[in-house]
């Protein structure tokens, strides 16, 4: 009983060091690319500088935004609101029990008006968690099987899964989105620039070098858009499944409401893919029934299935 | 070589005070965290507590002739407010817990009480901070396992000698059925 105690900790240590290295990255990213953009437009070391410089401090100031409003945004995102205990006081009372079983605060508790099923927590740590849940799925919920749903997302929180999958969606989708915005502008500026040839001073090689980096971006992007799913790694979604056993001391109440998950054909509109990853099942389905590729970040739902009962 | 033999000196004692101050914190970090379970378990039965005067009010109403399992929940809620110690206050809530099952019970012959939309809250409100005591008790058991787990054995245990570190008490349960997962209502 003590050990999965013992192991949280080494999985919290994880994923701290984890989102540090992830924010490292990001930074380091920015800077490269902010220096290359310069130096290829204004051809010398020193504007290269001067541009990963502003890059460096738009990356700054975009992990902190991830950091302290992530959640928030993945939350509205995903159009959750946030209730009241007089809204659904037998939702309020299961989470409260579970945190209470868990040692955690009272996270804040969202529900999303969509009648597929699903689930997600989310923040920056425990003490500015949130949980929300779709109507579909609690309305489909007996008690037994929403206290072993919810002990799953409050696994994630215990474990810093919140964190890192919330810089990892947040910040990987900005990633992905200046990327675009930059091949875009890159496509069309270019055009207009060739007409009215205005300040075309670094001649033919900038133009190659821009050409090179957008090639090398337009790669990237989706790659990155795919290790989103591969870092949020199924390890994290059976950990979590084990830890909702650990706090309920009940495997049936997950394993009846994954078999209810299963069930449902309908696809959450309000997921996309980048928040995808962060959801107790897959949101779309049609990467679930394709047999499950190396890629996902969700294992089959049989299999987790079949774990929890080997754990009663 | 006498100042090469003095380095190696000074950095196994280096080694050896960062390895204790390691287990040192180690164990308080561990007992902060039981002492916080503790209080959460503290929490819960006050709440409880706070909740029996009304509970025992809005079934008098309704069964003023079962005076005896009514006082015997007052009685019991005022032996588990003043216990003191993990297991004598353990074996008071479990009179208590026993004593609102009674209460319940009773609610089956009274169909107006059972129907008062107040007894149904209070109903409500008691099996949930139930559930919460029976829940902060696993946490502060388990707590309580990994903290003497390390007073307990090498080589903190040598620490917690030194220091003073004791094996803190599990909150049982008297009857072993009852030590099952938190009773879950649909």
């Amino acid at each position: 009983m003590a050990q999965p105690l013992e192991t949280f900790r080494t999985l919290i240590d994880r994923n701290k060091r984890n989102s540090v290295i992830l924010i490292a990255v990001f930074m380091l990213f920015f800077i490269a690319v902010g220096y290359l953009i310069g130096w290829a437009w204004g051809g010398t070391d020193a504007f290269g500088v001067v541009v990963a410089v502003g890059a460096g401090t738009l990356a700054f100031i975009l992990t902190l935004a991830s950091y302290y409003g992530g959640s928030s945004a993945l939350l509205s995102m995903s159009s959750a609101r946030q209730i009241a205990k007089g809204d659904d006081p037998q939702l309020f009372n299961v989470v409260e029990e579970l945190s209470v079983a868990a040692g955690l605060p009272m996270p804040r508790v969202y529900l999303i008006d969509d009648s597929a099923m699903n689930a997600f927590a989310t923040g920056r740590d425990p003490a500015h968690a949130a949980v929300a849940i779709t109507t579909g799925l609690r309305e489909k919920l007996t008690r037994e099987e929403l206290q072993g749903v919810l002990a799953h997302e409050l696994s994630h929180v215990r474990n810093y899964d919140i964190r890192y999958a919330m810089l990892m969606a947040v910040m990987v989708g900005v990633l992905v989105m200046l990327c675009d915005v930059f091949l875009r502008s890159l496509w069309y500026g270019g055009r207009g620039r060739r007409r009215s040839d205005s300040r075309d001073s670094g001649g033919g090689g900038a133009q190659i070098i821009l050409l090179i980096l957008a090639l090398v971006l337009a790669i990237v992007a989706p790659i990155l858009a795919k290790i989103i799913e591969m870092a949020l790694s199924r390890q994290r979604e059976y950990m979590a499944d084990a830890g909702s056993v650990e706090l309920t001391r009940n495997a049936r109440g997950l394993e009846s409401a994954l078999a209810k998950l299963s069930d449902d054909p309908e696809v959450l509109e309000v997921a996309n893919r980048a928040t995808a990853p962060l959801y107790i099942v897959h949101p779309i389905k049609h990467f679930e029934d394709r047999a499950s590729s190396i890629f996902d970040s969700h294992p089959p739902i049989a299999d987790r299935i079949r774990r929890l009962q080997s754990l009663e | 070589m006498l100042s090469i033999t003095l380095i190696i000196i000074v950095v196994i004692v280096a080694i050896a005070a960062a390895v204790l101050i390691g287990l040192y914190n180690g164990l308080v970090r561990k007992r902060i965290l039981t002492q916080e379970a503790w209080s959460q378990i503290d929490v819960q039965l006050k709440r409880r507590y706070d909740l029996i005067p009304n509970l025992v009010e809005t079934v008098k109403g309704y069964a003023a002739h079962e005076k005896g399992t009514l006082e015997a929940v007052i009685a019991a809620r005022n032996a588990a407010s003043s216990a003191t110690g993990v297991a004598e206050k353990a074996q008071a809530e479990n009179m208590l817990t026993g004593a609102l099952r009674q209460i319940f019970a009773l609610s089956e012959a009274y169909p107006n009480l059972k129907a008062n939309e107040n007894f149904q809250q209070l109903q409500e409100e008691i099996s949930h901070t139930e559930n919460n005591i029976a829940f902060a008790r696993q946490h502060y058991n388990d707590s309580a396992a990994i903290y003497n787990g390390a007073v307990q054995t090498f080589p903190s245990n040598m620490i917690a000698g030194m220091f003073g570190f004791a094996a803190r008490e599990y909150f049982e349960l008297e009857a072993s059925g009852e030590r099952e997962a938190p009773k879950v209502k649909f």
